[in-house]
């Protein structure tokens, strides 16, 4: 992305001669201001470095630190290698490939992204463990489950977790697939690469930018989570950010291990850039439709039964059993707040999700209007938070609310002698605004990898036909970016339906979502209880998942 | 300039007009670790007797705290509602919650349940008891929390993850009763006979003793309460230890008033109200827990769990070692 074609990469992209450079800082402004707004929570985390040291490390480093530094670390390698392939594996079959199903396949395989990981990871230990249903039923049928596989282990928790975020991959990836056409292939073909070498050489390489895109997304969800992984009692990095806090009341050391964990995060993406080099992905010429290759026989029945599976364990398994969970909780819980809930949780999220891709399309442009390195590094630290224990970022958001408070009332009783209290805190404003902040990273990836694809002099054409930078942003980027915009808003949707610790801390009074719901019923263990909020949200989930898959195939037909 | 002022004004006054209503005279602002489903009818029920409406969020008791800290005078809240003693004691410690004298609640609720410095009160008794097979366990092979280190108990004993401040507080009152040293051991012991992995709640300790993965366990009553009711022939029942010594370990739900509150006068009446018979029971009875208030008795089936002797030790304590029990736990393996 940094660099433009060659030599002229010291230059702004855009202007070719300085004089076109002119009305650049109002969109520097806006997009710094925006940086900074998402940036300053994270900032606040970075800060607790600022204190002493306390004595809880030391004693993280004596006990458990080791370990949980491996089990980050396998947990990393295996949900990251499990989302690439299933991810990218199904993301071909559909995009590129004719098999039984596919028609179903192809935006079915969306749906796992409604369904939050601590959900899934709560039906698996609840059918799989010992005192399960299926181990029951072997028991009373062979009189011994000894030989059944233990779920709660490393292998349930990367299974479970590869499961619930493959979606990212495979979304991004299948765009990415659909973009190229088959035109690129068939130009392999004929130069003589076979089928595989072409995907491998061709394909492959071309959807780099997606793929990364759509595991880092993936991964930086595995490393904030600490609902799954809890259920699967798999300590984790993020098990010691909350021992920390909760168990040593000890919030700065809290932070500072949060901090760590971003700078991995922050030196891990960058390495992935730098790797890339400074290759160009844009495309070129007119896409089409093209003819899919035809799998049969044994291929054609491979290729449906994977999808098959990855369907049946990460979507249809869970949701039945929510289902049957939820039928026996209706009886009593099923009322007509439920309506309410389902309002709060669609109108932030749809509100959120328009706001973050706005912000994400003005950052993205204006790193392409003048590609500093002061705009790249505000944008990457502003796209960090993803990656943030959901808490620990609510925390960081809250006290920056409460700060801004402080500053307005200040000045209101110096100017006015007007004496405020909370001005912002506790307002929905605040609790979208946490939202952008939260998931900017998950806005910006789709929409900064689809002005990857816009070749810069499409942009300097219309800047030499005398184009200002609204209307190169409006009258040519835009439509070009409509797909990447929509797949960010509506990922944004569903991942604010789904957002728990922010929504918890900073809602107003009485603006309880289903999350929330969730919450109340899973913090007194009440599982079973919790099945109708999730089976609700799961199905208003679907809505921006199926959107999402419409969209993007309705682009190429 | 004049202009630009009152517009200002305008909008900043806007934007807090959304928060103004939090403040309103007979009005209760509650921040709850407690969940809706559970104090909802109390704050109900509160509001038919006196008219007072209480508005609420819930949320984790950290992050509540964290909300309180940074608010500070402007906080909208009157009361913190929560979970645990050592979450309350942590409040006091953090100076948000303020002093209560009152005759009613030193009377109602008994000393071990109460802040020494009376910041904040216990309302509802969560005890954390044995839970045993049926099937393959007697009852007079069972005597106290110690006893569950004995090598009989090998491979038998299942237990919930350390991380749940239910435990660090069992271990908390541990230390305070026969220092670290000898309770470091007693975590190995418990360790070492541990049938299976750590479990990450409660409910699946009863649900894998009634499986058959182990035989005894340690778990809060109201989980077992609940799982019973789901399930009558639940293979596993409840044992009180350590009735000739300390007595069952017992922890509390309760509440303080907040340093800032605008409506201290109400929040210590709702304080109070609670404390009395009828929240009492309402208390109890929706999450299966017992009365703080000694006057009131427990119902239906958990009073049919008979009368056991309770743990004397003030809750304080487990707030106030619950470091040093998180420690404890971690150096002997106890995930």
């Amino acid at each position: 992305m940094s660099s433009s074609v060659s030599s002229r990469s010291a230059k702004p992209e855009l202007g070719f001669s300085g004089s076109l450079d002119v009305g650049v800082w109002q969109w520097r402004l806006a997009s710094l201001l925006i940086a900074a707004i998402v940036a300053t929570p994270i900032l606040i985390v970075f800060a607790s470095w600022l204190g002493p040291p306390s004595d809880v490390w030391r004693h993280l480093a004596d006990t458990v630190l080791a370990g949980i530094l491996r089990n980050t670390f396998v947990l990393v390698l295996g949900v990251g290698s499990g989302v690439f392939i299933i991810g990218v594996s199904l993301a071909w079959l559909t995009s590129m490939c004719e098999f039984p199903g596919r028609r179903i396949f192809e935006w079915a395989l969306m749906l796992p992204l409604a369904i939050p990981a601590y959900v899934l990871a709560f039906v698996a230990v609840g059918l799989l463990d010992f005192s399960g249903p299926v181990q029951g039923f072997l028991r009373s049928v062979f009189g011994s489950s000894a030989w059944f596989p233990n779920v709660r282990s490393e292998t349930g928790v990367v299974l479970v977790m590869t499961l619930a975020f493959y979606p990212y991959v495979y979304m991004l990836a299948r765009t990415a697939f659909l973009g190229q056409g088959r035109n690129v292939l068939d130009t392999g073909r004929v130069l003589g690469l076979s089928p595989w070498a072409s995907f491998f050489r061709i394909s492959l390489p071309m959807a780099r930018p997606a793929i990364a895109a759509g595991v880092a997304l993936a991964l930086m969800e595995t490393l904030a989570d600490f609902g799954a992984v809890s259920i699967f009692n798999y300590d984790t990095f993020t098990t010691a950010i909350y021992k920390s806090w909760f168990g040593f009341f000890d919030l700065a050391t809290a932070a500072q291990l949060a901090s760590l964990l971003l700078m991995f995060v922050a030196i891990a993406l960058v390495v992935e850039k730098q790797m890339r080099g400074r290759a160009r992905y844009d495309v070129t010429g007119k896409l089409a439709r093209e003819q899919r290759f035809c799998l049969s026989g044994w291929r054609a029945v491979g290729a449906t039964t994977a999808a098959s599976m990855v369907m049946l364990f990460a979507f249809v398994i869970p949701v039945l059993q929510l289902a049957g969970w939820s039928w026996e909780a209706a009886r009593y819980d099923l009322d007509s707040r439920y309506f309410l809930f389902f309002f709060n949780t669609v109108s932030l999220g749809a509100i959120a999700a328009g706001l973050t891709a706005l912000a994400a399309i003005l950052l993205a442009y204006t790193y392409r209007l003048r590609p500093e390195t002061f705009t790249r590094i505000a944008i990457r630290f502003a796209t960090l938070g993803y990656a943030l224990p959901g808490s620990v970022l609510a925390v960081g958001i809250m006290l920056s609310f409460v700060w801004l408070d402080k500053q307005i009332a200040a000045v209101f009783l110096s100017l006015f002698d007007v004496k405020l209290t909370l001005v912002f805190t506790g307002t929905v404003f605040a609790l979208l605004l946490a939202y952008v902040v939260r998931f900017m990273a998950v806005a910006y990836g789709p929409v900064d990898s689809a002005f990857e694809r816009i070749k810069p002099s499409l942009l300097q054409a219309a800047r030499s036909l005398g184009a200002s930078n609204w209307q190169i942003l409006w009258r040519v980027s835009v439509p070009m970016l409509k797909a990447g915009a929509f797949s960010a808003a509506l990922l944004v949707f569903v991942e604010v339906m789904k957002e728990m610790p922010a929504t918890l801390l900073l809602r107003p009074f009485g603006w309880d979502t289903l999350a929330t719901r969730i919450f109340e019923m899973t913090a007194e263990g009440e599982w079973e209880r919790a099945a109708l909020p999730a089976l609700t949200l799961v199905l208003a989930g679907l809505v921006p998942v199926i959107m999402l898959v419409r969209r993007s195939d309705s682009k190429w037909s | 300039m004049k202009a630009v002022k009152s517009f200002i004004l305008g909008v900043v006054v806007l934007a807090s007009g959304l928060n103004l209503p939090a403040h309103a005279a007979d009005e209760l602002v509650a921040y709850s670790a407690r969940k809706e489903h559970l104090v909802r009818p109390l704050f109900d029920a509160y509001t038919k007797e006196t008219g007072t409406r209480i508005r609420f969020i819930t949320d984790k008791a950290g992050p509540l705290l964290q909300r309180l800290k940074a608010e500070g005078a402007n906080t909208p809240a009157d009361l913190l509602i929560t979970v645990d003693a050592g979450n309350l004691w942590r409040a006091a410690e953090d100076g948000v919650l303020q002093k209560v004298r009152s005759r009613t609640l030193r009377k109602n609720i008994p000393a071990h349940l109460r802040d020494p410095g009376n910041q904040w009160f216990g309302l509802s008794v969560r005890a954390r008891t044995i839970v045993y097979s049926t099937e393959r366990v007697k009852p007079s092979d069972l005597s106290t929390y110690e006893d569950l280190t004995d090598s009989k108990w090998k491979k038998r004993l299942c237990l919930r993850t350390s991380k749940k401040v239910y435990n660090q507080s069992l271990v908390a009152t541990m230390i305070a009763r026969m220092g670290e040293e000898k309770t470091e051991n007693l975590v190995r012991g418990w360790v070492a006979n541990l049938a299976t992995d750590v479990f990450s709640n409660d409910t699946a300790v009863i649900k894998a003793i009634d499986a058959g993965q182990c035989d005894v366990g340690i778990v809060n009553t109201y989980y077992y309460g609940r799982q019973k009711k789901k399930d009558p022939k639940l293979a596993a029942a409840l044992f009180w230890p350590n009735q000739k010594n300390s007595g069952v370990h017992v922890n509390i739900s309760g509440a303080g008033v907040t340093k800032y509150a605008k409506n201290r006068k109400v929040a210590v009446d709702f304080l109070e109200w609670m404390s009395k018979p009828t929240a009492q029971t309402m208390l109890a009875e929706g999450n299966m827990e017992y009365p703080a208030n000694p006057e009131v008795k427990a119902h239906g089936m958990v009073a049919s769990w008979g009368d056991f002797k309770q743990d004397k030790l003030n809750v304080s304590n487990a707030g106030k070692l619950q470091s040093r029990a998180v420690m404890i736990m971690d150096r002997a393996g106890y995930r």
